[in-house]
């Protein structure tokens, strides 16, 4: 029989929150242990029940506990008091524990397809769902996930639209580009949510350390892992910002973010905008420097994203929504600070990220060398923050059209609205909050349209146009 | 079958020329790195990281671990503890240790013929161990492999061989068909995939279609060939036996061509197996390239070593496998 690692909460025989399991000093809890025999044998049933308590109840009945009694020994003394049966009939009447418990089950139960397909690339932007899977986040709510590596954003978005992911891992810019047909066939995709937020930066080969002004890079060669990235579009506004035209001052390749490191290596280019673990993979393989972190040019932007098409979530509502449940809990445990080394070893084999693991333990605590002789404590380096606004889609579809991307004139706040399913979010964590006390986030906006600053310009999305109109250089 | 001497010289050369090129590797890549510099404090320096609140056990094990004065300050002034440095992954992943000459320690660099071997015998040892979609042993990733290539393959000798006989036949086909065949020929498969992956909306089919386009040339042509030059006095013979148009084909055009048809076949597998591993680099997923390029993408520079070697042999082998179907048809004029 497999252990529970949660201890039952209805037990007035131990200890449940009190770590190590030592005994309350409280003279009433520890009296000698009788049990009334009815007691006995809703204890043992329970222990029974609880080697198959697949969807995690004894974690939300502990927290229900928790949230009432505070610390062991008043439980206990209530426990012993009434009785562990009669106890748990109190109190499953204040607190729905069963209903809860349905909802989330329900469409557990009603899965059109438990049998799915992710796609990934290898980067820490990916955490959640690569130690989503290590971890067993995705069994846990009943489905049977292949996470499976891809060597590019543009297999990729290949693989997505024609149909051999049922899901995946792209980057925010992807489902509108792919929605509205560019670079493409058009199909539907829509954003869920954000993997991550930040955990970018600008690399630049060691022989640059003395040009860290963007206004010497005049004639750089930049990687980026995909035109329509929020890389590509980041680097673009740096380079524009310090007076030279991305496209004629420097040229922007782009490069898949495993070879990144490679190319650095080799001199093929001179720094790159580019995904972790890539960027302190080339400060500890002693090839370049970290000059910038993306958060220091906005912070908490987003990335990377889950993503389906619109067309999953019309065939399987349930799945859809499990699996965006999922994903949002591994999200939100990778949040927790005290999880990140954990998350980080788990990423480390040959099957997900293929990395040193102490790299990879650097990006996700944020303290790290920067390359330059320093160390760092960037805590919030790489944050998981799932909410995606619509304010942070809007600012994708001004940058495709500043850049030239998006030729006709567009309606940003229907568009956004269209791709960005943040309302469906919104609800499931909700949702989650309230059936999983372990989780909260800190992340939704109280309003749909926040304004954000964004390199020092502030971004309102309801006055896109005025945003656009204020840059000099534009196409 | 005694060893003559020929043989057994030039197997003595072989293994001398191997030796040569074992050497010179080990030769270049030794690590020449010194020992690492381990610093000493001043009392003065001692004191000021006393006074950032630095304890005497974390000085001396960071000294102990190569960092300098500055280093140590740096730490002892943003309060980290051990402990959160050991989160980060331990201060020997930071860096920031010097060798005695100053220079800094290298951490990746060409790995020795030592590190390969005993990277390659691990690889060797557990060759089908299956650890989820990502993460195979090295055996089952060739068996991917030669699956796709089996299939492009077989897929090219049933196009190849009958066209290259109706080509080789009838001057009309030949002449109409070889611009066609001429401009398709040196595509790369590199150019191929995209088009394929767009098209036939499959990693693996994509894969198979890119083998056998690119495959298909050589034993085509080959084919062609070989037909088109069955010695005139033979068909002469053929004709005043009176043998039919399919009689003539099988008994004395297909034997004649067959030697030039095996020719074709050993090149295409050639072809096959490099195509193979440069589509899988692409797509991933599975396969010695995805196997090449997942080594590539962690710079895991041993394994890839490994892997190319293994991707030699198994060329090698393949060749081998057609060069026994072409003994058996050799014939003498």
């Amino acid at each position: 029989m497999k252990m529970n690692p949660i201890k039952d909460p209805f037990d007035p025989r131990i200890d449940v929150w009190n770590e190590c399991g030592e005994r309350s000093a409280d003279p009433e809890v520890t009296s000698p242990e009788t049990l009334s025999p009815d007691d006995e044998r809703f204890l043992k049933k329970r222990e029974l029940q609880n080697s198959e308590d697949e969807h995690g109840v004894r974690a939300l009945e502990s927290s229900v506990m928790q949230g009432l009694f505070k610390t062991d020994i008043t439980r206990r003394r209530f426990l012993k008091r009434v009785g562990a049966a009669a106890a748990f009939a109190m109190v499953g009447q204040f607190f729905p524990i069963q209903s809860l418990k349905a909802m989330a089950d329900d469409a557990k139960k009603n899965l059109e397809k438990k049998k799915l397909t992710i796609g990934f690339v290898p980067i820490t932007c990916a955490t959640p769902i690569v130690a989503g899977h290590g971890l067993g986040f995705y069994q846990k709510y009943g489905l049977d996930v292949d996470i499976v590596k891809t060597a590019g954003w543009a297999v990729s978005r290949d693989n997505c639209l024609n149909g051999q992911y049922d899901g995946s891992h792209l980057l925010f810019p992807m489902p509108p580009a792919m929605s509205m047909g560019l670079g493409s066939t058009r199909q539907p995709w829509r954003v869920v949510s954000n993997v991550n937020t930040n955990g970018q930066a600008i690399v630049l080969a060691n022989k640059h350390k003395d040009k860290r002004d963007a206004k010497k890079w005049k004639g750089f060669r930049f990687a980026v892992p995909f035109e329509y990235s929020m890389h590509n579009f980041l680097l673009r506004m740096v380079v524009a910002e310090a007076g030279l035209d991305p496209d004629q001052d420097i040229q922007i390749r782009v490069v898949p973010p495993p070879e990144m490191v490679a190319n650095l290596r080799a001199g093929n280019v001179d720094g790159y905008l580019a995904p972790d673990p890539f960027c302190q993979r080339a400060v500890y393989d002693g090839v370049g420097f970290i000059h910038k972190l993306t958060m220091e040019l906005w912070d908490q932007h987003p990335c990377c994203v889950f993503s389906v098409s619109e067309r999953f979530i019309q065939e399987n509502p349930n799945t859809f929504t499990v699996l965006s449940m999922a994903i949002l809990e591994a999200t939100a445990v990778a949040q927790q600070r005290e999880n990140r080394a954990h998350f980080a070893d788990v990423m480390a084999p040959r099957a997900y990220l293929n990395q040193p693991p102490e790299v990879l333990r650097q990006i996700l605590t944020g303290i790290f060398p920067d390359g330059l002789g320093g160390i760092r404590r960037v805590p919030e380096r790489i944050s998981f923050m799932p909410f995606p606004t619509q304010s942070m889609g809007i600012w994708v579809l001004t940058q495709m059209k500043r850049w030239g991307y998006l030729k006709e004139d567009i309606n940003y706040q229907d568009i956004a609205k269209e791709l960005i399913i943040s309302s469906t979010t919104e609800k499931m964590m909700r949702n989650l909050e309230k059936s999983n006390d372990e989780v909260t986030f800190t992340d939704i906006p109280d309003q749909p349209y926040p304004v954000y600053n964004i390199m020092g310009r502030e971004f309102d999305p309801q006055a896109a146009e005025e945003y656009l109109a204020g840059f000099d250089i534009i196409r | 079958m005694k060893p003559s001497l020929e043989t057994l010289r030039s197997a003595l050369l072989a293994s001398l020329f191997f030796g040569i090129f074992i050497f010179i590797w080990y030769a270049l890549t030794v690590p020449r790195s010194g020992d690492r510099a381990i610093f000493e404090l001043s009392e003065e320096e001692v004191a000021q990281l006393d006074e950032l609140g630095m304890a005497m056990e974390d000085r001396l094990y960071y000294l102990e671990s190569g960092l300098d004065f500055e280093q140590l300050w740096q730490l002892a002034e943003m309060q980290f503890t051990r402990e959160e440095i050991e989160m980060a992954g331990g201060i020997e992943a930071f860096g920031f240790q010097r060798q005695e000459n100053g220079e800094a320690e290298v951490r990746s660099h060409f790995p020795t013929p030592g590190q390969v071997f005993s990277v390659g015998w691990e690889m060797i040892r557990d060759p089908f161990y299956d650890n989820g979609p990502n993460d195979k042993g090295i055996g089952l990733q060739l068996a991917y492999s030669l699956r796709r290539v089996a299939l492009g393959f077989g897929l090219a000798v049933l196009v190849a061989i009958p066209l290259g006989f109706i080509m080789g036949m009838s001057r009309l086909f030949s002449e109409a068909l070889m611009p066609f065949v001429q401009i398709l020929k040196p595509i790369s498969p590199l150019a191929w995939m995209p088009l394929a992956l767009y098209t036939i909306k499959d990693a693996e089919q994509s894969s198979i279609f890119v083998i056998f386009i690119c495959s298909v040339w050589p034993l085509l042509i080959n084919t062609m060939f070989g037909v088109a030059t069955v010695r005139k006095d033979w068909l002469a013979i053929g004709r005043t036996l009176e043998l039919g148009r399919f009689q003539m084909a099988g008994q004395i055009i297909l034997p004649a061509a067959a030697p030039t048809v095996f020719t074709g076949m050993k090149i295409s597998i050639g072809i096959s197996w490099l195509v193979i591993v440069a589509a899988e680099m692409l797509i991933g997923g599975t396969g010695m390239g995805y196997f090449v390029w997942n080594e590539w993408n962690g710079l895991n520079i041993d394994s890839m070593i490994v892997a190319i070697f293994v991707i030699g042999v198994v060329g090698y082998v393949l060749d081998w496998i057609i060069g026994f179907g072409q003994k058996a048809v050799r014939y003498v004029d």
